[in-house]
């Protein structure tokens, strides 16, 4: 079945990110004057103070990251937002091991405020959703 | 900063003709009526306008579909809050000599028109959260609701969601132009139907078609229009992301900078506020908001609202229109915590009016948390 749900569109300073997730991996901006990998990916850091922010790289994040929150989208109801989405679904910002939190889906089996718990932990999963784009997403360890 | 307090004065409010299910109507014809119903409440009419401010639509269409021609124009567009933010904006702009009789104008048909622009494909929320189901403000104020109850339990925070969502409705129930017209008991708002788990349906705003519309004109010519001045004391705004994965503390809004940046410019403390208009997207958007605003202390909220005390009777009044989670809510909200305000200020509001109504402060947030204005109101 064909994918329906929204695809991102890669920009120029996203490409690798969604270059290198397509390969299996997940890629962060690091800012050299902050000391700081954040999210989400953008040439110039925007932390503030910064001394220093066009001097940025990309890095090779881990893949383990903590549940900071999240929301179970149509829980026992079944019911999406939005069309192409199979509720019940799981959003959530996960707090990376780098330190930047990023939003994400939680890959879980019937999931429930029982079997989710902030602070869990997690690790990325790629899910191949078109030939150019696969989505991180995270399930527990 | 130069003292813009009661400088200006909103001089004229009103709704558009209809407002709750209007299907025939379009999101101008909602800003037209209540713009011609705002500035006769005025005793002005479009030919005294020569500052137009809105959100969410351009005013190039919207003066032209009005047939004004202003000399100072604002869309500013932050989400529901904006309408709140205007006022700030307002004040300088006639303090400044840009312009003297402002009017301001909201039209939405939510319910009925469900159309809205598409993202742009370059921003981060359509590569970052909108492909994983981050669709909707449920989803993210949800997740953020969930946050708070990690911090400071997950009974307490159930409870204060169900007495701000029960005390709202018994407010809806006094303002004949209320969309829910049912009483609600707590049993209704625990079993009523998950929409983001930790979100009831009775967590969530409505979704309306309704406009509104208010006018703000100088201290000078507030002194001729038909009805008594509501006086802008204070009026103070900003923003902290745009994204929910981008918020600094999902427990704290901008409200913990704009609310005291305009009581402060007021001149008043929580103590003189006669009647709090807190935006409620979501249950979970006036806790956050009371505490922000210093009413309560962090995670204190649940207790501030115990027993009703929001509800027809208890001792701080908020919310006297029914809110957007059962008098209205288009899509932004925030003109219509304006309408109330003034209303309650002027002694209009018949059943539901408030005994003292000296001292009005209005809070609105847009976005996904992401930005608020406040602005502190009071009666001649």
């Amino acid at each position: 079945m064909a994918y329906n749900k929204p695809i991102p569109v890669p920009q120029g300073e996203s490409d690798v990110y969604w270059q290198k997730a397509k390969q299996g991996e997940l890629w962060l901006r690091y800012c050299n004057s902050c000391n700081e990998a954040y999210f989400f990916p953008t040439d110039i850091c925007r932390a503030i103070p910064c001394d220093n922010p066009r001097d940025t790289k990309w890095i090779k994040a881990s893949g383990k990251a903590t549940l900071f929150t999240f929301a179970i989208v149509g829980y026992e109801t079944g019911r999406a937002p939005h069309p192409g989405f199979e509720a019940p679904y799981v959003t959530a910002i996960v707090e990376l091991e780098e330190g930047p939190k990023m939003p994400t889906n939680i890959v879980i089996e019937d999931p429930s405020p029982d079997n989710l718990q902030i602070g869990m932990e997690l690790e990325v999963v790629f899910e191949d959703i078109t030939d150019e784009i696969a989505l991180p997403k995270f399930k527990p360890v | 900063m130069t003292d813009l307090r009661k400088t200006a004065a909103i001089v004229g409010v009103d709704e558009s003709d209809e407002i709750g299910k209007v299907p025939d109507k379009s999101n101008l014809q909602h800003h037209a009526e209540a713009a011609h119903n705002a500035l006769a409440d005025a005793g002005l009419s479009l030919k005294d306008v020569n500052g137009l401010f809105t959100a969410g639509t351009s005013t190039l269409g919207l003066g032209e579909y009005l047939g004004v021609k202003p000399s100072f124009v604002d869309t500013t567009a932050v989400g529901g809050s904006s309408f709140i933010i205007h006022i700030a904006h307002a004040i300088a702009a006639i303090d400044a000599g840009y312009c003297d009789v402002a009017l301001v104008t909201h039209g939405e048909a939510g319910r009925s028109m469900r159309s809205r622009a598409g993202a742009n494909p370059s921003d981060a929320d359509p590569q970052y959260q909108i492909p994983y189901g981050f669709i909707g403000q449920p989803v993210a104020y949800s997740m953020a609701a969930r946050r708070y109850m990690h911090i400071y339990g997950e009974d307490k925070t159930r409870q204060g969601m169900a007495e701000i969502a029960v005390a709202t409705r018994k407010w809806a129930l006094k303002h004949p132009k209320s969309y829910m017209k049912d009483e609600m008991s707590f049993d209704d708002y625990h079993d009523s139907r998950w929409i983001s788990w930790p979100f009831h349906l009775l967590d969530c705003c409505l979704v309306t078609d309704a406009g509104g519309a208010f006018v703000i004109t100088s201290a000078e010519r507030a002194k001729d229009t038909a009805k008594k001045p509501v006086w802008i004391l204070g009026a103070a705004e900003g923003q902290t992301h745009g994204m929910i994965s981008q918020m600094p503390d999902l427990t704290v809004t901008n409200a913990a900078n704009s609310g005291p940046k305009a009581m402060q410019m007021a001149g008043i403390t929580h103590s003189d506020v006669d009647l709090a208009m807190i935006y409620d997207s979501f249950t979970y958007t006036v806790m956050a908001t009371l505490e922000s605003l210093g009413f309560c202390g962090p995670g204190e909220a649940a207790d501030f609202v115990a027993n009703q005390r929001t509800a027809p009777g208890g001792d701080f009044a908020m919310n006297t229109n029914g809110g957007g989670l059962s008098h209205t809510h288009s899509g932004m909200y925030g003109m219509f915590l304006v309408l109330e305000a003034v209303r309650q200020l002027r002694g209009e509001c018949g059943d539901r009016q408030i005994k003292d109504h000296n001292i009005a402060l209005v809070n609105g947030t847009g976005g996904s948390l992401s930005s608020t204005g406040t602005t502190v109101l009071a009666a001649d």
